[in-house]
Protein backbone atom coordinates (compact mmCIF):
# COMPACT_ATOMS: atom_id res chain seq x y z
CA UNK A 1 0.00 0.00 0.00
CA UNK A 2 1.22 3.20 -1.32
CA UNK A 3 1.27 5.78 1.65
CA UNK A 4 1.12 8.97 1.43
CA UNK A 5 0.92 12.40 2.95
CA UNK A 6 -0.54 15.39 1.48
CA UNK A 7 0.30 19.01 2.08
CA UNK A 8 -2.53 20.02 3.55
CA UNK A 9 -2.09 17.52 6.47
CA UNK A 10 -4.77 14.65 6.08
CA UNK A 11 -3.76 11.65 5.32
CA UNK A 12 -4.80 10.05 1.65
CA UNK A 13 -3.86 6.79 0.63
CA UNK A 14 -5.41 6.72 -2.75
CA UNK A 15 -3.52 3.50 -4.00
CA UNK A 16 -6.26 3.19 -6.80
CA UNK A 17 -7.15 5.76 -9.31
CA UNK A 18 -9.99 4.42 -12.18
CA UNK A 19 -10.53 5.29 -15.82
CA UNK A 20 -12.15 8.34 -17.15
CA UNK A 21 -15.96 8.28 -16.85
CA UNK A 22 -15.54 4.56 -14.64
CA UNK A 23 -16.80 5.95 -11.40
CA UNK A 24 -19.74 7.22 -13.32
CA UNK A 25 -20.49 4.07 -15.59
CA UNK A 26 -20.13 1.95 -13.08
CA UNK A 27 -22.66 3.76 -11.04
CA UNK A 28 -25.04 4.47 -13.49
CA UNK A 29 -25.02 0.91 -14.55
CA UNK A 30 -25.36 -0.54 -11.12
CA UNK A 31 -28.65 1.64 -10.72
CA UNK A 32 -30.14 0.80 -14.26
CA UNK A 33 -29.70 -2.97 -13.44
CA UNK A 34 -31.39 -2.55 -10.01
CA UNK A 35 -34.43 -1.23 -11.27
CA UNK A 36 -34.80 -3.15 -14.43
CA UNK A 37 -33.17 -7.06 -13.49
CA UNK A 38 -35.82 -8.11 -11.49
CA UNK A 39 -38.47 -7.69 -13.68
CA UNK A 40 -37.19 -10.68 -15.14
CA UNK A 41 -35.37 -12.50 -12.18
CA UNK A 42 -37.60 -11.09 -8.94
CA UNK A 43 -34.99 -13.05 -6.39
CA UNK A 44 -32.49 -10.68 -7.80
CA UNK A 45 -34.57 -7.91 -5.64
CA UNK A 46 -32.42 -9.22 -2.90
CA UNK A 47 -29.12 -7.29 -4.56
CA UNK A 48 -28.13 -3.80 -3.62
CA UNK A 49 -25.99 -3.12 -6.12
CA UNK A 50 -25.90 0.45 -5.67
CA UNK A 51 -24.65 -0.09 -2.40
CA UNK A 52 -21.56 -2.39 -3.48
CA UNK A 53 -20.88 -0.14 -6.18
CA UNK A 54 -20.73 2.53 -2.98
CA UNK A 55 -18.85 0.34 -0.45
CA UNK A 56 -16.52 -0.82 -3.67
CA UNK A 57 -15.62 2.56 -4.66
CA UNK A 58 -15.00 3.95 -0.65
CA UNK A 59 -12.90 1.16 -0.35
CA UNK A 60 -10.84 1.60 -3.16
CA UNK A 61 -10.94 5.23 -3.31
CA UNK A 62 -10.00 5.58 -0.06
CA UNK A 63 -10.77 9.33 0.46
CA UNK A 64 -13.60 9.84 3.10
CA UNK A 65 -15.02 13.15 1.60
CA UNK A 66 -15.17 11.94 -1.95
CA UNK A 67 -16.49 8.64 -0.56
CA UNK A 68 -19.37 9.71 1.43
CA UNK A 69 -19.94 12.48 -1.20
CA UNK A 70 -20.75 9.57 -3.88
CA UNK A 71 -22.62 7.66 -1.27
CA UNK A 72 -25.20 10.65 -1.48
CA UNK A 73 -25.02 11.01 -4.91
CA UNK A 74 -25.65 6.80 -5.42
CA UNK A 75 -27.98 7.21 -2.74
CA UNK A 76 -30.05 10.35 -4.00
CA UNK A 77 -30.55 8.75 -7.27
CA UNK A 78 -31.64 5.37 -5.73
CA UNK A 79 -34.49 7.54 -3.93
CA UNK A 80 -35.16 9.18 -6.63
CA UNK A 81 -36.07 5.77 -8.79
CA UNK A 82 -37.66 4.13 -5.67
CA UNK A 83 -41.04 6.47 -6.61
CA UNK A 84 -43.00 8.41 -4.11
CA UNK A 85 -43.48 6.26 -1.10
CA UNK A 86 -39.68 6.41 -0.82
CA UNK A 87 -38.57 10.13 0.65
CA UNK A 88 -35.42 11.64 -0.82
CA UNK A 89 -33.04 11.25 1.58
CA UNK A 90 -33.52 7.87 3.16
CA UNK A 91 -31.07 5.81 0.97
CA UNK A 92 -29.17 9.19 0.53
CA UNK A 93 -28.36 9.16 4.78
CA UNK A 94 -28.13 5.55 4.55
CA UNK A 95 -25.67 5.10 1.55
CA UNK A 96 -23.54 8.58 2.59
CA UNK A 97 -22.11 7.51 5.90
CA UNK A 98 -21.77 3.91 4.41
CA UNK A 99 -19.19 5.47 1.88
CA UNK A 100 -17.78 7.60 4.25
CA UNK A 101 -17.27 4.89 6.55
CA UNK A 102 -16.18 2.04 3.52
CA UNK A 103 -13.68 5.01 2.95
CA UNK A 104 -12.16 5.23 6.26
CA UNK A 105 -11.60 1.62 6.59
CA UNK A 106 -10.78 1.49 3.56
CA UNK A 107 -7.62 3.79 4.55
CA UNK A 108 -6.83 1.82 7.44
CA UNK A 109 -7.10 -1.70 6.70
CA UNK A 110 -6.03 -4.21 3.89
CA UNK A 111 -9.28 -4.27 1.58
CA UNK A 112 -8.17 -6.58 -1.20
CA UNK A 113 -7.92 -9.87 -0.07
CA UNK A 114 -11.59 -11.65 -0.96
CA UNK A 115 -12.58 -12.48 2.62
CA UNK A 116 -12.30 -8.90 3.59
CA UNK A 117 -14.13 -7.99 1.35
CA UNK A 118 -16.58 -10.52 2.03
CA UNK A 119 -16.76 -9.67 5.85
CA UNK A 120 -16.71 -6.27 5.03
CA UNK A 121 -19.84 -6.10 2.69
CA UNK A 122 -21.66 -8.37 4.81
CA UNK A 123 -21.36 -5.76 7.82
CA UNK A 124 -22.04 -2.51 5.70
CA UNK A 125 -25.22 -4.55 4.60
CA UNK A 126 -26.63 -4.97 8.17
CA UNK A 127 -25.26 -1.34 8.76
CA UNK A 128 -27.14 -0.10 6.07
CA UNK A 129 -30.24 -1.61 6.81
CA UNK A 130 -29.73 -0.31 10.67
CA UNK A 131 -29.35 3.43 9.26
CA UNK A 132 -32.75 2.61 6.89
CA UNK A 133 -34.48 1.50 9.71
CA UNK A 134 -33.30 4.16 12.04
CA UNK A 135 -34.50 6.55 9.43
CA UNK A 136 -37.51 5.38 9.05
CA UNK A 137 -38.72 5.32 12.92
CA UNK A 138 -37.17 8.11 14.23
CA UNK A 139 -37.44 10.97 11.51
CA UNK A 140 -40.32 9.40 9.57
CA UNK A 141 -41.88 8.05 12.33
CA UNK A 142 -42.86 4.76 10.44
CA UNK A 143 -43.36 1.27 11.99
CA UNK A 144 -40.01 -0.83 10.62
CA UNK A 145 -38.35 -4.51 12.23
CA UNK A 146 -34.90 -4.30 13.44
CA UNK A 147 -34.14 -7.84 12.33
CA UNK A 148 -35.46 -10.63 10.27
CA UNK A 149 -34.01 -13.65 8.94
CA UNK A 150 -34.29 -12.26 5.67
CA UNK A 151 -31.92 -9.64 6.67
CA UNK A 152 -28.82 -12.07 7.20
CA UNK A 153 -29.93 -14.01 4.35
CA UNK A 154 -29.33 -10.72 1.62
CA UNK A 155 -26.13 -9.65 3.49
CA UNK A 156 -24.87 -13.18 2.93
CA UNK A 157 -26.06 -13.07 -0.67
CA UNK A 158 -24.67 -9.43 -1.10
CA UNK A 159 -21.41 -10.36 0.48
CA UNK A 160 -20.91 -13.19 -1.74
CA UNK A 161 -22.08 -11.29 -5.02
CA UNK A 162 -19.51 -8.23 -3.76
CA UNK A 163 -16.61 -10.91 -4.00
CA UNK A 164 -17.15 -11.45 -7.57
CA UNK A 165 -18.26 -7.99 -8.68
CA UNK A 166 -15.15 -5.96 -7.10
CA UNK A 167 -12.97 -8.76 -9.38
CA UNK A 168 -15.09 -7.41 -11.98
CA UNK A 169 -14.78 -3.42 -11.08
CA UNK A 170 -11.20 -4.32 -9.95
CA UNK A 171 -10.39 -4.28 -14.18
CA UNK A 172 -11.62 -0.31 -13.97
CA UNK A 173 -8.52 0.80 -12.25
CA UNK A 174 -5.43 2.23 -14.10
CA UNK A 175 -2.20 -0.06 -14.02
CA UNK B 1 -9.48 32.75 12.74
CA UNK B 2 -9.17 29.14 14.11
CA UNK B 3 -9.56 26.89 11.32
CA UNK B 4 -10.97 23.57 11.12
CA UNK B 5 -8.27 20.60 11.27
CA UNK B 6 -7.74 19.38 8.07
CA UNK B 7 -8.46 15.58 9.47
CA UNK B 8 -11.64 16.61 10.77
CA UNK B 9 -12.75 18.74 7.50
CA UNK B 10 -14.32 14.93 5.91
CA UNK B 11 -16.29 14.84 9.23
CA UNK B 12 -17.67 18.04 9.07
CA UNK B 13 -18.86 17.36 5.37
CA UNK B 14 -20.01 14.63 6.36
CA UNK B 15 -22.01 16.13 9.34
CA UNK B 16 -22.86 18.86 6.88
CA UNK B 17 -24.22 16.63 4.22
CA UNK B 18 -26.38 14.50 6.69
CA UNK B 19 -27.48 17.60 8.21
CA UNK B 20 -28.78 18.37 4.83
CA UNK B 21 -30.68 15.31 3.93
CA UNK B 22 -32.65 15.28 7.02
CA UNK B 23 -33.53 19.04 6.90
CA UNK B 24 -34.73 17.60 2.87
CA UNK B 25 -36.73 14.96 4.67
CA UNK B 26 -38.51 17.54 7.19
CA UNK B 27 -39.55 19.28 4.10
CA UNK B 28 -41.02 16.69 1.98
CA UNK B 29 -43.28 15.57 5.32
CA UNK B 30 -43.77 19.01 6.19
CA UNK B 31 -45.19 20.24 2.83
CA UNK B 32 -46.30 16.31 1.88
CA UNK B 33 -44.06 17.36 -1.36
CA UNK B 34 -42.01 14.17 -3.01
CA UNK B 35 -39.55 16.31 -4.59
CA UNK B 36 -41.21 15.38 -7.82
CA UNK B 37 -38.55 17.76 -9.89
CA UNK B 38 -36.06 15.39 -9.05
CA UNK B 39 -37.48 12.38 -9.86
CA UNK B 40 -38.97 13.88 -13.37
CA UNK B 41 -35.32 14.42 -14.11
CA UNK B 42 -33.82 11.13 -12.67
CA UNK B 43 -36.82 9.11 -14.42
CA UNK B 44 -36.98 11.05 -17.33
CA UNK B 45 -33.02 10.30 -18.04
CA UNK B 46 -32.63 6.50 -16.85
CA UNK B 47 -36.08 5.35 -18.69
CA UNK B 48 -35.03 5.29 -21.92
CA UNK B 49 -32.15 3.35 -21.37
CA UNK B 50 -35.00 0.59 -19.18
CA UNK B 51 -36.49 0.14 -22.42
CA UNK B 52 -33.57 -0.61 -24.23
CA UNK B 53 -32.40 -2.96 -21.79
CA UNK B 54 -35.96 -4.56 -20.94
CA UNK B 55 -36.14 -5.30 -24.55
CA UNK B 56 -33.16 -6.72 -25.06
CA UNK B 57 -32.47 -8.83 -22.25
CA UNK B 58 -36.09 -10.28 -22.78
CA UNK B 59 -34.29 -10.94 -26.43
CA UNK B 60 -30.95 -12.45 -25.18
CA UNK B 61 -33.23 -14.43 -22.31
CA UNK B 62 -35.67 -15.74 -25.42
CA UNK B 63 -32.42 -16.58 -27.20
CA UNK B 64 -30.79 -18.28 -24.26
CA UNK B 65 -33.96 -20.67 -23.40
CA UNK B 66 -34.51 -21.83 -26.88
CA UNK B 67 -31.48 -21.59 -28.41
CA UNK B 68 -27.86 -21.98 -26.31
CA UNK B 69 -30.07 -24.55 -24.02
CA UNK B 70 -29.95 -26.72 -26.49
CA UNK B 71 -27.29 -26.55 -28.63
CA UNK B 72 -26.00 -29.99 -27.10
CA UNK B 73 -28.89 -31.65 -28.82
CA UNK B 74 -27.67 -31.11 -32.44
CA UNK B 75 -23.80 -32.08 -33.40
CA UNK B 76 -24.56 -35.81 -35.28
CA UNK B 77 -23.88 -33.71 -38.74
CA UNK B 78 -22.34 -30.87 -39.05
CA UNK B 79 -24.57 -29.47 -41.91
CA UNK B 80 -27.77 -30.66 -40.03
CA UNK B 81 -26.82 -28.75 -36.81
CA UNK B 82 -26.47 -25.67 -39.18
CA UNK B 83 -29.88 -25.76 -40.53
CA UNK B 84 -30.94 -26.78 -36.90
CA UNK B 85 -29.25 -24.00 -35.40
CA UNK B 86 -31.02 -21.65 -37.92
CA UNK B 87 -34.43 -23.05 -37.82
CA UNK B 88 -34.10 -22.94 -33.37
CA UNK B 89 -33.10 -19.59 -33.44
CA UNK B 90 -36.45 -18.61 -35.63
CA UNK B 91 -38.32 -21.29 -33.25
CA UNK B 92 -37.16 -19.18 -30.66
CA UNK B 93 -37.94 -15.87 -32.04
CA UNK B 94 -41.33 -17.41 -32.68
CA UNK B 95 -41.99 -18.88 -29.22
CA UNK B 96 -40.97 -15.64 -28.15
CA UNK B 97 -43.46 -13.81 -30.24
CA UNK B 98 -46.09 -16.22 -29.36
CA UNK B 99 -45.72 -16.12 -25.95
CA UNK B 100 -45.94 -12.25 -25.92
CA UNK B 101 -48.74 -12.95 -28.40
CA UNK B 102 -50.68 -14.86 -25.99
CA UNK B 103 -49.98 -12.73 -23.15
CA UNK B 104 -51.48 -9.45 -25.26
CA UNK B 105 -54.61 -11.82 -26.83
CA UNK B 106 -55.14 -12.13 -22.82
CA UNK B 107 -55.08 -9.13 -22.31
CA UNK B 108 -57.19 -8.13 -25.46
CA UNK B 109 -59.95 -10.73 -24.55
CA UNK B 110 -60.44 -9.29 -20.94
CA UNK B 111 -60.51 -5.84 -22.65
CA UNK B 112 -63.24 -6.84 -25.11
CA UNK B 113 -65.26 -8.45 -22.55
CA UNK B 114 -64.99 -5.03 -20.42
CA UNK B 115 -65.94 -2.61 -23.21
CA UNK B 116 -67.47 -0.39 -21.01
CA UNK B 117 -64.89 0.41 -19.04
CA UNK B 118 -61.82 2.41 -20.73
CA UNK B 119 -58.35 1.21 -20.29
CA UNK B 120 -55.16 0.88 -22.09
CA UNK B 121 -52.34 -2.02 -22.22
CA UNK B 122 -48.89 -1.18 -20.97
CA UNK B 123 -45.74 -2.65 -20.66
CA UNK B 124 -43.63 -3.15 -17.40
CA UNK B 125 -39.82 -1.45 -17.95
CA UNK B 126 -38.91 -1.01 -14.19
CA UNK B 127 -39.29 -2.24 -10.79
CA UNK B 128 -38.13 0.10 -7.24
CA UNK B 129 -34.31 0.70 -7.39
CA UNK B 130 -34.37 -0.60 -3.91
CA UNK B 131 -36.18 -2.68 -1.25
CA UNK B 132 -37.76 0.15 0.36
CA UNK B 133 -40.78 0.62 -1.59
CA UNK B 134 -42.60 -2.04 -4.42
CA UNK B 135 -43.26 0.31 -7.55
CA UNK B 136 -42.93 -0.62 -11.25
CA UNK B 137 -42.55 1.75 -14.35
CA UNK B 138 -44.81 1.52 -16.93
CA UNK B 139 -43.58 2.40 -20.63
CA UNK B 140 -46.88 4.88 -20.78
CA UNK B 141 -47.33 8.03 -18.91
CA UNK B 142 -49.13 11.18 -19.59
CA UNK B 143 -49.30 11.39 -23.25
CA UNK B 144 -51.25 8.22 -23.27
CA UNK B 145 -53.82 9.62 -20.81
CA UNK B 146 -52.61 7.64 -18.07
CA UNK B 147 -53.06 10.20 -14.43
CA UNK B 148 -52.22 9.81 -11.11
CA UNK B 149 -54.23 7.45 -9.06
CA UNK B 150 -55.67 5.57 -11.88
CA UNK B 151 -56.13 1.76 -10.91
CA UNK B 152 -53.67 -1.43 -13.13
CA UNK B 153 -54.93 -4.38 -13.20
CA UNK B 154 -53.75 -7.76 -15.51
CA UNK B 155 -56.92 -10.04 -16.08
CA UNK B 156 -55.62 -12.26 -13.17
CA UNK B 157 -56.51 -9.35 -10.68
CA UNK B 158 -55.75 -5.77 -9.39
CA UNK B 159 -52.32 -5.00 -9.68
CA UNK B 160 -52.11 -1.55 -7.89
CA UNK B 161 -52.26 2.19 -8.63
CA UNK B 162 -50.48 5.02 -10.54
CA UNK B 163 -48.75 7.17 -7.71
CA UNK B 164 -46.80 9.21 -10.70
CA UNK B 165 -46.88 9.88 -13.93
CA UNK B 166 -44.25 11.32 -16.12
CA UNK B 167 -44.71 11.85 -20.26
CA UNK B 168 -43.68 9.03 -21.49
CA UNK B 169 -43.46 6.46 -18.15
CA UNK B 170 -45.67 5.68 -15.15
CA UNK B 171 -44.66 4.53 -11.66
CA UNK B 172 -47.24 2.04 -10.34
CA UNK B 173 -47.30 1.28 -6.36
CA UNK B 174 -47.74 -2.12 -6.43
CA UNK B 175 -50.70 -3.82 -3.85
CA UNK B 176 -48.25 -5.74 -1.80
CA UNK B 177 -45.91 -2.17 -0.66
CA UNK B 178 -47.05 -1.38 2.99
CA UNK B 179 -48.40 1.67 1.84
CA UNK B 180 -50.97 0.53 -0.66
CA UNK B 181 -54.88 -0.87 -0.22
CA UNK B 182 -57.67 -1.66 -2.16
CA UNK B 183 -61.00 -2.04 -0.86
CA UNK B 184 -61.93 -5.48 -1.23
CA UNK B 185 -64.77 -8.19 0.24
CA UNK B 186 -64.72 -12.07 0.69
CA UNK B 187 -66.56 -13.32 -2.15
CA UNK B 188 -68.50 -15.95 -0.12
CA UNK B 189 -69.42 -14.43 3.14
CA UNK B 190 -69.24 -10.25 1.65
CA UNK B 191 -67.15 -9.56 4.67
CA UNK B 192 -66.30 -6.19 3.13
CA UNK B 193 -62.29 -4.75 4.63
CA UNK B 194 -59.65 -2.75 2.90
CA UNK B 195 -56.82 -5.21 1.70
CA UNK B 196 -53.44 -3.87 1.72
CA UNK B 197 -49.28 -5.06 1.41
CA UNK B 198 -46.52 -5.43 4.09
CA UNK B 199 -44.08 -5.42 2.07
CA UNK B 200 -44.24 -8.90 1.86
CA UNK B 201 -45.72 -11.51 -0.80
CA UNK B 202 -48.74 -11.61 0.66
CA UNK B 203 -51.29 -8.81 1.37
CA UNK B 204 -53.13 -8.57 4.51
CA UNK B 205 -56.63 -8.15 5.90
CA UNK B 206 -57.05 -6.52 8.97
CA UNK B 207 -60.27 -5.50 9.87
CA UNK B 208 -62.07 -8.72 10.14
CA UNK B 209 -63.76 -9.45 13.85
CA UNK B 210 -63.00 -12.95 15.59
CA UNK B 211 -67.08 -13.43 15.51
CA UNK B 212 -67.03 -13.43 11.22
CA UNK B 213 -66.47 -16.84 9.66
CA UNK B 214 -63.37 -16.50 6.93
CA UNK B 215 -62.77 -19.78 5.07
CA UNK B 216 -59.46 -20.91 3.97
CA UNK B 217 -58.86 -20.38 -0.17
CA UNK B 218 -62.09 -18.15 -0.08
CA UNK B 219 -61.92 -15.66 -2.74
CA UNK B 220 -61.25 -12.22 -2.32
CA UNK B 221 -62.61 -9.59 -4.79
CA UNK B 222 -63.20 -5.85 -4.93
CA UNK B 223 -65.66 -3.77 -3.45
CA UNK B 224 -65.52 -0.97 -5.46
CA UNK B 225 -65.12 0.98 -2.17
CA UNK B 226 -62.16 2.70 -2.65
CA UNK B 227 -63.86 4.78 -6.28
CA UNK B 228 -60.68 3.66 -8.03
CA UNK B 229 -61.59 -0.38 -8.79
CA UNK B 230 -64.70 -1.45 -10.10
CA UNK B 231 -66.93 -4.23 -8.22
CA UNK B 232 -65.96 -7.79 -8.71
CA UNK B 233 -62.25 -7.94 -9.69
CA UNK B 234 -59.93 -10.62 -8.09
CA UNK B 235 -57.62 -9.63 -5.17
CA UNK B 236 -56.78 -12.89 -3.99
CA UNK B 237 -57.38 -16.05 -2.21
CA UNK B 238 -56.85 -16.23 1.66
CA UNK B 239 -54.21 -18.42 2.35
CA UNK B 240 -53.71 -17.87 5.96
CA UNK B 241 -56.28 -16.93 8.69
CA UNK B 242 -55.28 -16.58 12.65
CA UNK B 243 -57.29 -14.90 15.83
CA UNK B 244 -56.10 -11.67 16.73
CA UNK B 245 -57.26 -8.72 18.98
CA UNK B 246 -60.39 -7.62 18.28
CA UNK B 247 -59.47 -8.91 14.67
CA UNK B 248 -58.59 -11.67 12.51
CA UNK B 249 -55.42 -11.91 10.74
CA UNK B 250 -56.13 -12.99 7.26
CA UNK B 251 -52.92 -13.27 4.69
CA UNK B 252 -54.72 -13.30 1.26
CA UNK B 253 -52.25 -14.48 -1.98
CA UNK B 254 -52.66 -11.97 -4.54
CA UNK B 255 -54.67 -13.13 -7.51
CA UNK B 256 -52.50 -11.09 -9.76
CA UNK B 257 -48.92 -12.64 -10.12
CA UNK B 258 -47.10 -9.47 -8.79
CA UNK B 259 -43.36 -10.88 -8.71
CA UNK B 260 -43.87 -11.28 -12.49
CA UNK B 261 -45.38 -8.69 -14.60
CA UNK B 262 -44.90 -7.71 -18.25
CA UNK B 263 -47.74 -6.42 -19.52
CA UNK B 264 -51.11 -4.54 -17.30
CA UNK B 265 -53.70 -2.98 -18.23
CA UNK B 266 -54.57 0.76 -16.64
CA UNK B 267 -57.99 1.91 -15.89
CA UNK B 268 -57.95 4.97 -17.72
CA UNK B 269 -60.65 7.23 -15.56
CA UNK B 270 -60.73 8.73 -12.19
CA UNK B 271 -64.56 8.27 -11.92
CA UNK B 272 -65.26 5.52 -9.62
CA UNK B 273 -66.19 2.27 -12.69
CA UNK B 274 -68.95 -0.53 -13.25
CA UNK B 275 -67.70 -3.98 -14.23
CA UNK B 276 -70.24 -6.33 -16.11
CA UNK B 277 -70.15 -9.33 -13.44
CA UNK B 278 -71.04 -12.86 -14.56
CA UNK B 279 -72.27 -13.80 -10.82
CA UNK B 280 -75.39 -11.69 -9.75
CA UNK B 281 -73.63 -9.39 -7.14
CA UNK B 282 -74.76 -9.61 -3.19
CA UNK B 283 -73.31 -6.94 -1.41
CA UNK B 284 -75.38 -3.43 -1.37
CA UNK B 285 -72.29 -0.93 -0.15
CA UNK B 286 -73.89 0.82 2.95
CA UNK B 287 -71.15 2.56 4.53
CA UNK B 288 -69.27 5.65 3.00
CA UNK B 289 -66.83 5.07 0.65
CA UNK B 290 -63.64 4.85 1.86
CA UNK B 291 -60.26 5.74 -0.04
CA UNK B 292 -57.23 3.78 -0.59
CA UNK B 293 -54.96 1.97 2.27
CA UNK B 294 -57.15 3.81 4.73
CA UNK B 295 -58.34 0.96 7.13
CA UNK B 296 -61.42 0.82 7.89
CA UNK B 297 -63.44 -1.76 10.21
CA UNK B 298 -65.15 -4.61 8.17
CA UNK B 299 -68.87 -4.48 7.11
CA UNK B 300 -70.74 -7.24 7.07
CA UNK B 301 -73.32 -7.70 4.75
Amino acid sequence: MNDAFDIRGESHIEVHKFRTGAIIIATLLALLIQSSFPIHFAKAAVLDLPLLVTIYFGLSRRNPSTGLLLGMFIGLLQDSLSGPTVPLGLYGIAKTIIGYLASSIGARLDTEHPAARFALTFAFFITHQGLIVITRRILLVQPEPWFNMHLIVAALVNALVAVFLFLLLDRLRKN
Amino acid sequence: MVGIPSRHKSLVLLAGVIVLQVLMLAVQIKRNSEGRLIRVWTVGAVSPFERAGSNSFGWIRNTWRHYFALQNTTRENEEIRRENDVLKLQISQLQGKAAEADRLAALLNFRQSHAEVPMIAARVIGVSAGTASRTIQLDRGERDGIRKNMGVITPDGVVGKVVETYPNAALVLLLTDKESGVGAMLADSRIQSPVGGQGEPLLIMKYVPNDDTVNFGERVITSGMDRIFPRDLPVGTVAEIKAGNPFKQIRIKPAANLERLEEVLVLLSLRPLEMKSEEPTQAKPSAPSAPVATPQPAVRR
